[in-house]
């Protein structure tokens, strides 16, 4: 009997995709290509500073990385939208890695 | 029958991290007839209350973004309703930032041009009266209050700019003593030189300045009372209209 129980639960992990399992993922936060960001020009001065020729652009934003045990990637997509970025400037990706 | 003596009852939200929220209690309470209270971020009503204030300070040590986390506090859904039905809110500085994380105004505010942290007295000018925050002002008034912030540049899209000057809901502009809304007078490269907007139903205002700070004359300045007498007059006005 024991025996047949463990059978049924490892038939449905391996088909239900809304079975919890272990993800990592990478959010990357950065500001819209029409924001100002005025932290990203003053690094960029200081690389200028420091003999860096032809600095065009310098753009600071943020990567999250979250492990998660038990969500799905539709979940993690509501969160980056509400929470990791605000979508009045900035862009979000997400990367999941396993 | 029992004379009625009617209280305006105001709720100071309590963040972990806010630090003007006594301020901002202390403030109100100097007026006749208030009676502010702290209320904990963690309640999850806010009945009976005619005024609700978001204070500022550094909610969550401002992790992730200015604002973003309070935003999702119990109370932010009590806020929510009672922004609603109608009842004013009003944000100061990190409470300004946490209305604009939650959606209850438009916009963002971004970090300050210069990059530094801007603490020092600024002048306003006072661009829409027909409000329940500014009907005790004159158009073109300048107020002297103070700011104190590193994320105070506003920013909004063009549609949502055009919307907010169509509908007269900026309030209140960086200005120079004569009231000039300069290039030079903008102390965080907000665009238009914004300080305070309030929402389309005119019952949220939120703005960067901190005029709880200038409410007594022992503390550098009094032109915060005008901003609170406003509110505090429209909310006897609106219950008065009511009985």
């Amino acid at each position: 009997m024991f025996f047949v129980f463990q059978g049924f639960w490892l038939v449905v992990e391996a088909f239900s995709p809304d079975f919890p399992i272990l993800m990592k993922a990478v959010v990357t936060v950065m500001p819209k290509p029409a924001i100002l960001d005025p932290a990203g020009v003053a690094a960029g001065r200081a690389m200028e500073h420091l003999g860096l020729k032809g600095v065009l652009s310098v753009r600071i934003g943020k990567s999250i990385e979250i492990e998660v045990d038990g969500a799905n990637e539709a979940q993690l997509h509501e969160i980056a939208h509400d929470l990791l970025s605000n979508p009045v400037v900035e862009d979000y990706k997400l990367t999941i890695l396993s | 029958m029992p004379k009625v003596t009617t209280v305006i009852r105001c709720a100071v939200i309590q963040f972990p991290g806010s630090n003007c929220d006594t301020d901002c209690q202390a403030a109100l309470n100097s007026f006749p007839g208030v009676q502010a209270e702290i209320v904990w971020h963690k309640e999850t009503s806010l009945a009976g209350y005619d005024l609700i204030v978001l204070p500022g300070g550094f909610s969550y040590g401002d992790y992730l973004r200015c604002g973003s986390i309070a935003r999702f506090s119990p109370i932010m859904g009590a806020v929510r309703l009672a922004a609603s039905t109608g009842v004013l809110v009003l944000g100061i500085c990190n409470g300004f930032q946490i209305l604009c994380e939650a959606g209850l105004l438009p916009g963002t505010l971004m970090r300050n041009r210069g990059l530094l942290f801007r603490c020092e007295h600024q002048h306003l000018s006072v661009e829409y009266t027909g409000t329940p925050f500014t009907s005790g002002l004159n158009k073109g008034q300048v107020l002297d209050i103070p700011i104190a912030h590193g994320e105070g540049s506003y920013f909004a899209d063009k549609a949502t700019l055009r919307e907010l000057n169509a509908n007269n809901q900026v309030l209140l502009r960086y200005a120079d003593a004569d009231g000039v809304t300069s290039d030079e007078a903008n102390p965080n490269g907000s665009l238009e030189n914004i300080a305070g907007i309030c929402s389309h139903g005119r019952n949220v205002f939120g703005l960067m300045p901190h005029p709880e700070r200038v409410c007594d004359a022992l503390l550098g300045g009094t032109d915060g009372r005008a901003i609170f007498q406003s509110i505090l007059d429209s909310i006897s006005k609106t219950s008065a209209a009511r009985v």
